[in-house]
């Protein structure tokens, strides 16, 4: 086993873990911390892969400002196992027909991996800042430019909603 | 895979140095903000402990050890452990890839060796540094949160948003200085302001991003939880906000942290904008001296630099009152985004029409 692949098995078993926690935790606020611990796992794949650019970006923009705003959510509203709403029976059912049948894609999925295949440590330069960036605005400028369309698209969005909301409270008031 | 056993050497050497460094500036930095704060008030300031009171920092120090640590009953008590410890942990990382100096060459019995006064030249260079900003606010909130105090609740809320809105400024200031630099390594961005004067202009960033410096500096300011943006730890209607409930060495931590991050960040400042260890007339003192005097004579320069910033942070801690909240994020999103944005536009048009090297 080479270096690369210890770090490997323990980046995984980290990640895998960690997303475990993140499910099975009772307090909101330790799943976040452990949804933070996974992406910091995800990231080292990336960086294994070579993929500095990713990995970092990763960090930056899940774990730095998602997770803050999760977290800033979650403190908000003080969500604990006191509070916690009970919830009806058919949210349990729904709950249970749709994880049933994630379990059925997964395992479907599973059921050709083959357990051999040693994992890629190294896939090259593609994930180096100045490859990345020729790729995405030589062949990918077009998806490049309308997804960036989209973010926009929802951040006015996001702000008509939020000023709408203000708006009524004044005229209520 | 082979491994450099000298360059593992070197490199924990390198790293013990600069961790020390940090933590004795950051040591001296409480006893310069006293005597600062002391001068600009027309008092004397510490005095007793040692000649000029030079020992108050180790007086400081022995006091918190000794002091009585006290959990809170209510408190989620890992959280209220885990946080002080990820808030000094996150401000001694980005040192990691501050160029300290130029490389410098030992000869040895094995032939000449070359050692980097960098710890890690990787080659997402600031996104690292924006990596650890990002991540470094979780000290806050986590210690604000597990505390189960409504002060520090609010403390750490205003933190969090503080610190998401000053990076958005933060990054776009920067994405001009990128597009000038063309890199994003640090220590290719301090070599390319190699002296002073290049025959044509100033070769350092400040001269060619007087409006970036200015947004940046005013964002670090921000991050740093420094007055006039000290919102967090208000000490008049928060009461010291995230830290309240703690006490002994875990205060002392994130007092100390503060400090760090104050160095941290000056040595960021001075290598982005101000040449980091370049200085004028450096080719002929090159020259003059063997390459062992000349790397420590440019880390002498670079930490000049980053005392002068240090001694800005507190002039002006000292000398402007604490923003209002709602004015702070004001600031934030309506003035300096949109100024970072013209200033992001007028470089690229710059570069664009006039220094277009097709």
């Amino acid at each position: 086993m080479s270096l690369h692949d210890i770090i490997f098995w323990i980046l995984s078993l980290w990640a895998i873990v960690c997303a475990i926690f993140v499910v099975i935790s009772r307090n909101p606020v330790n799943s976040v911390l452990f949804l933070i611990a996974t992406f910091f796992a995800i990231s080292g794949h990336y960086i294994l892969m070579n993929a500095q650019f990713l990995a970092i970006v990763n960090i930056i923009v899940y774990a730095g400002a998602i997770m803050v705003l999760f977290l800033f959510v979650i403190m908000l509203m003080n969500l604990n196992t006191d509070t916690e709403p009970q919830k009806s029976r058919l949210v349990h059912f729904a709950a249970l027909i749709s994880a049933g049948s994630l379990l059925l894609v997964v395992l479907s999925a599973f059921r050709k991996a083959e357990l051999t295949q040693i994992p890629v440590t190294d896939a090259g330069d593609i994930g180096l800042i100045k490859v990345l960036g020729k790729t995405l605005f030589d062949h990918y400028v077009l998806p490049f430019e309308l997804s960036s369309v989209l973010f926009l698209a929802a951040m006015v969005g996001a702000m008509v909603i939020g000023r709408k909301e203000v708006v009524e409270e004044k005229s209520t008031k | 895979m082979s491994i450099d056993t000298f360059l593992i050497l070197e490199k924990i050497i390198l790293v013990v140095i600069i961790i020390a460094a940090s933590m004795g500036v950051a040591a001296y930095s409480t006893w310069a903000e006293r005597k600062v704060a002391a001068v600009m008030q027309d008092r004397i300031g510490p005095l007793r402990a040692g000649p000029f009171g030079l020992l108050q920092p180790l007086a400081d120090g022995g006091k918190l050890f000794f002091k009585e640590e006290i959990v809170p009953d209510n408190s989620t008590k890992w959280l209220f452990m885990l946080a002080p410890a990820m808030f000094i942990f996150t401000s001694l990382m980005t040192s990691a890839i501050i160029p300290w100096g130029p490389d410098f060459v030992i000869n040895g019995s094995e032939g000449a060796r070359t050692v980097a006064l960098q710890v890690a030249d990787i080659n997402i260079g600031i996104l690292y540094v924006f990596g650890v900003v990002s991540i470094g606010v979780y000290g806050i909130m986590l210690g604000g949160w597990a505390s189960n105090n409504k002060f520090s609740l609010l403390s750490a809320i205003r933190a969090a948003s503080q610190a998401i809105s000053y990076e958005l400024a933060l990054g776009l200031s920067l994405i001009a200085l990128l597009m000038l630099t063309g890199t994003l390594s640090l220590r290719t961005i301090v070599e390319q302001q190699h002296g002073f004067w290049d025959g044509n202009y100033f070769t350092w960033n400040f001269f060619k991003q007087p409006l970036g410096f200015i947004i940046f500096l005013v964002c670090s300011f921000a991050e740093l939880n420094r007055a006039p943006f000290d919102m967090p730890e208000s000490e008049s209607e928060l009461n010291m906000g995230y830290h309240l409930e703690y006490s002994s060495m875990k205060l002392g931590m994130f007092l100390f942290a503060e400090y760090i991050n104050m160095f941290i960040s000056s040595a960021v400042l001075a290598t982005l904008f101000f040449g980091g260890y370049n200085f004028p007339w450096m080719d002929q003192v090159q020259a003059a001296v063997p390459s062992g005097i000349f790397s420590l004579i440019c880390v002498g320069v670079l930490m000049a630099k980053v005392v002068g910033f240090i001694l800005f942070f507190m002039f002006v801690r000292w000398t402007l009152p604490r923003f209002r909240f709602d004015q702070l994020l004001n600031l934030g999103w309506t003035k300096l985004i949109p100024l970072a944005l013209f200033n992001m536009l007028v470089t690229g048009a710059v570069i664009l029409f006039f220094f277009n090297k097709k």
